[in-house]
C-alpha cells in the first residue's frame, strides 16, 4: 500500500474534479457522496500505509514517482515521503478533514455553491496531502502555495459580500510576503547545498558535520532557517503578518475549522519542524522563532479577551496557540509543539465546529452579545464545547493540559528557553482560559440577550453534532500519550517521534527524578494560572454580569485599544497599504502606465496621422502641382551632381 | 561650324520655355504643346552631343523620340478630344479626378 501513497492526496483531488465538473447539476446527496467519500477513502489510505510504515518497523519510506523538473544539477520530482512526522500530520488532516466534511453536509444543507464549497473543499485537502507528503521543498511549496489557494477561494466564498472578498485577497497578499520569503530560504538552501530533497539535504549535513552558527552570527543556515521562517509567520499567522487571519473568518465555519484552525495555519510549524536540522545549526533563528512565537501568543490572547464576535475570539485564540507552538520550536521541544499542533487540531476543530452549531442554532448570528442562555437549549453542542474549552485552558486531564504543559516545562528548562519566555506563556495561559470561559459563558449561560420570538435556536442535525462527539472523544483523550510521564513512566508520543527529532530533546532529562518533581511543580503552576483565569472569567460574567462593563469602562483607553486590535491594521494601512496605493496610482499607473507606455503608443500613432494629414495635401490632383514636384525634384538632383563634393560624383561615375 | 555649346545653350532655353509653360499655362491643348517643346528640346542636345561626339548613338536616340511624341499626340490628342467633350472648358484645373 505504502507503493501507492499517491492515492491518498490524489482521492480528494479526483473528488474536487468531479464535484467541479458536474456537481453543479447535481443533487446534495451525489455531491455528498463524492466529497466524503473521496476524503473517507483517502483517509483509510493514509490509516493503512501508518499501518504498513509501523509494520514496517517504522523506516523512513520514501518513493520517486516521477521527476517534475531538471535543469542542471536541480531536480525537483513528484517524491513523496512517510516518516513518523508525516505520519502524524497525515492522520490529523485526513481524520479531522473527513470529520469537518461531514459535519460541512449539515452545515452548508441550504447554502448556495453548494457543489463550489466541497469541491475548494476537497481540493484544499489535496494540497495539504501534498503539503505533508512532499519529500523535497519544492514539491512541500506546491501544497504550501495550493492551500493558499483555496483558503483564498474559501474566504472568498460568499464573494458577492465585499467584505467576504477583501479578506480574500488579504489573506492571499499577506501570505504572498512570507512565501516571498520562503522561496528566498529554498533558493539560499540550493546554492549552498545543491539539494532541496529532505533526505539527502539532512543527510549530507549530518555527514559534513556542519559547525553550529553562534548567536549573532548569520551564516547561509541562519539566514536560510529565518526566510524559511519568514514564510511560516505568513502562513501560520505570527506576528507581523498575523492580520490575515482574524479577517479570514468571513469564510463558512467548517472552513475556519479546517483551513484557519486545525491543517493550514499548522504548516508553518510543521516546515519549521521539518526543517529542524537545519534550525538547530542556527540558534539565532531559534531565538527568533521562539520569541516570535511567545510575543504573538501573548499578543493575540489579549486581543481575544474582548472580542465580541465568537469567530473572532476563536481565531485570536488560533493565533495565540499556533504563537505556542513556535514558542516550542524555537526552544527546541519540536516534539511539544507538534503535540500541540495534534491536540491543537482536535480542540479548535471541535470549538469552531460548535461555535458553527451555536451560529447554526441562531440563525447566522455571531455576536455574543445577543446571545446567552443557550446552554439548556443546545445542550450537545454545550457539551462538547465545554470540553473543548476545558482542553484549551489547559485543565488536566484534557488533551490541551499536556500539550501546553510540555510547551511550557521545556521553554522554562531549554537552555534556549528562559524564564521570560516562560512567564509570557503561562500568561498566555491564564488569558487564555479567561477569553475562552468568558466566550462559554457569554454564550450558554445568563439569560437570552436575544429576541426569543424572532429566534429559533435548534440543535443541530446529526451530521453536525456526529463530528463534534468524535472531536470530544479525542480532545479528551488525545493528550494521554504522555500521560505515563507523570507517573515517570515513558512518553510515547516522544518515543515516537524521537527517531525524527532525535535524542538532543529534554526526553530523557524529563525522566530523572528531580527534574520530575520539577515538571509536576511547573505543571500545577499552570494549571492554576488556567483555574484563576477561569474563576475570574465566572466572576465577571455569572457571579457579577455588570462589573464587566465597569472594568471596562473604568479601564476605557486599555480596553479600547483591545478592542481595536492594538490598530495593527490601521497601522499596517497607514504604513504600508496607502503608501504602495499611492505609488501604483500616481507612479505607476497614471505615470508609468497612461502617461509613459499609452503615452508612447499613442504619440506614435498620432504622429504617424498627423504627418500623414500634412502630407495628404500634397496629392492635390492637379497635374501642374505634380508637374511642379518633377521639376523641383530635377532641379534638387542636378544641384546634387554639379555642388556634391568631387568624392561622391566619382562613386556615382560621373567622373572619369 | 557652330560650336555645340551654343546647341546646348538653345536646347536649354526651348527646354526651359517648355517647363514654364507646362507649369504655367491652364489649357491642355497649350500644355501639350509644350511638352512636345520639351522634347524637342531633348532631341535637339542628343543631336548636337551626336554631331560633337562623332557618334549616332544620340540620333537613335533621337527616332526613339520622335516615335514616342507621335504615340502621345496620338494618345494625347485622343484624351484632350474626350475632355473637350465631356467639360466643356479645356482647362487643366478642373481635371482633378486624382484628387484624394
Amino acid at each position: 500500500m505504502l507503493a501507492y501513497l499517491w492515492m491518498s492526496p490524489l482521492l480528494p483531488l479526483l473528488g474536487s474534479a468531479i464535484n467541479a465538473l458536474f456537481g453543479a447539476k447535481w443533487p446534495n446527496k451525489f455531491v455528498n457522496l463524492a466529497a466524503i467519500g473521496s476524503t473517507g477513502l483517502s483517509f483509510l489510505c493514509a490509516l493503512e500505509a501508518v499501518r504498513e510504515f509501523l509494520d514496517s518497523g517504522q523506516v523512513l519510506f520514501r518513493k520517486e514517482f516521477f521527476t517534475w523538473i531538471t535543469a542542471g544539477d536541480f531536480r525537483a520530482g513528484f517524491d513523496l515521503q512517510v516518516d513518523q512526522l508525516t505520519v502524524v500530520m497525515v492522520l490529523v488532516v485526513t481524520g479531522v478533514g473527513w470529520l469537518i466534511h461531514i459535519y460541512a453536509t449539515g452545515y452548508m444543507a441550504h447554502e448556495g455553491g453548494y457543489y463550489r464549497f466541497f469541491s475548494y473543499l476537497n481540493l484544499f485537502m489535496f494540497f495539504m496531502l501534498i503539503l505533508v507528503l512532499a519529500a523535497n521543498y519544492v514539491l512541500l511549496f506546491v501544497g504550501w502555495e495550493g492551500v493558499g489557494l483555496s483558503s483564498y477561494l474559501l474566504i472568498g466564498f460568499y464573494f458577492l459580500k465585499k467584505s467576504a472578498s477583501d479578506a480574500g485577497k488579504k489573506a492571499f497578499i499577506v501570505n504572498r510576503i512570507g512565501d516571498f520569503g520562503f522561496m528566498l530560504g529554498m533558493f539560499l538552501l540550493f546554492r549552498a547545498f545543491r539539494t532541496l530533497d529532505f533526505q539527502t539535504l539532512f543527510d549530507a549535513q549530518h555527514a559534513a558535520g556542519w559547525p553550529v552558527e553562534a548567536y549573532g552570527q548569520f551564516g547561509t543556515i541562519t539566514i536560510a532557517c529565518l526566510l524559511l521562517f519568514m514564510g511560516a509567520t505568513g502562513k501560520s499567522a505570527q506576528l507581523p503578518l498575523y492580520v490575515w487571519l482574524p479577517d479570514a473568518m468571513e469564510g463558512p465555519t467548517p472552513v475556519s475549522a479546517l483551513i484557519h484552525a486545525a491543517t493550514m495555519v499548522t504548516a508553518g510549524v510543521y516546515v519549521v519542524a521539518r526543517s529542524h536540522i537545519l534550525f538547530t545549526h542556527a540558534p539565532t533563528a531559534m531565538l527568533v522563532v521562539a520569541i516570535v512565537g511567545c510575543a504573538t501568543a501573548f499578543f493575540a490572547a489579549t486581543i481575544g479577551l474582548v472580542q465580541t464576535d465568537i469567530k473572532k475570539v476563536l481565531a485570536y485564540s488560533t493565533v495565540s496557540q499556533l504563537g505556542y507552538m513556535f514558542l516550542a520550536c524555537g526552544v527546541g521541544a519540536f516534539t511539544a509543539g507538534i503535540f500541540h499542533l495534534m491536540t491543537h487540531a482536535f480542540f479548535k476543530a471541535l470549538l469552531f465546529l460548535a461555535a458553527g452549531s451555536v451560529i447554526h442554532a441562531m440563525g447566522g448570528e455571531q455576536e455574543m452579545s445577543k446571545m446567552g442562555g443557550l446552554g439548556k437549549k443546545v445542550r450537545c453542542t454545550y457539551a462538547t464545547m465545554f470540553i473543548a474549552t476545558l482542553a484549551i485552558a489547559g485543565i488536566p486531564p484534557f488533551a490541551g493540559f499536556f500539550s501546553k504543559d510540555a510547551i511550557l516545562f521545556s521553554s522554562f528548562q531549554s537552555p534556549t528557553g528562559g524564564r521570560v519566555l516562560y512567564a509570557f506563556g503561562l500568561l498566555t495561559a491564564l488569558l487564555t482560559a479567561f477569553y475562552m470561559f468568558r466566550l462559554i459563558f457569554l454564550t450558554f449561560s445568563g439569560k437570552p440577550r436575544y429576541d426569543e420570538k424572532k429566534v429559533h435556536v435548534h440543535e443541530s442535525p446529526w451530521s453536525m453534532l456526529g463530528p463534534l462527539v468524535v472531536l470530544a472523544i479525542l480532545s479528551v483523550i488525545g493528550g494521554w500519550f504522555v500521560l505515563p510521564t507523570f507517573f515517570q513512566g515513558p512518553d510515547y508520543f516522544a518515543n515516537f517521534l524521537g527517531p525524527i527529532f532525535g535524542g538532543h530533546e529534554s526526553v530523557e532529562a524529563a525522566t530523572e527524578a528531580a527534574t520530575h518533581q520539577f515538571e509536576l511543580i511547573l505543571a500545577g503552576v499552570a494549571v492554576a494560572a488556567a483555574l484563576i483565569g477561569l474563576a475570574v472569567a465566572y466572576w465577571l460574567y455569572i457571579k457579577r454580569p455588570s462589573k464587566a462593563d465597569d472594568l471596562a469602562k473604568s479601564m476605557k483607553p486599555a480596553y479600547t485599544t483591545l478592542l481595536n486590535k492594538y490598530y495593527v491594521d490601521e497601522l499596517y494601512a497607514a504604513a504600508v497599504v496607502r503608501p504602495l496605493l499611492w505609488l501604483s496610482t500616481n507612479a505607476f499607473w497614471k505615470a508609468t502606465d497612461v502617461a509613459g507606455i499609452d503615452g508612447t503608443v499613442n504619440g506614435i500613432a498620432h504622429g504617424a496621422r498627423a504627418i500623414g494629414d500634412g502630407v495628404r495635401h500634397s496629392q492635390s490632383g492637379n497635374t501642374r502641382s505634380y508637374a511642379v514636384w518633377v521639376v523641383v525634384g530635377a532641379i534638387v538632383v542636378l544641384a546634387v551632381i554639379f555642388f556634391w563634393p568631387v568624392a561622391s560624383k566619382t562613386a556615382l561615375g560621373l567622373v572619369r | 561650324m557652330v560650336p555645340t555649346n551654343y546647341y546646348v545653350i538653345l536646347s536649354a532655353v526651348l527646354f526651359g520655355l517648355g517647363v514654364f509653360a507646362f507649369i504655367f499655362k491652364r489649357n491642355v491643348i497649350t500644355i501639350f504643346m509644350s511638352i512636345e517643346l520639351m522634347l524637342n528640346a531633348v532631341n535637339l542636345a542628343f543631336v548636337a552631343f551626336s554631331q560633337a561626339l562623332g557618334k549616332l548613338d544620340g540620333q537613335v536616340f533621337v527616332l526613339l523620340v520622335i516615335v514616342d511624341a507621335a504615340a502621345d499626340a496620338a494618345v494625347g490628342v485622343g484624351i484632350i478630344l474626350l475632355i473637350a467633350r465631356n467639360r466643356q472648358p479645356l482647362n487643366v484645373e478642373r481635371v482633378d479626378l486624382l484628387k484624394l
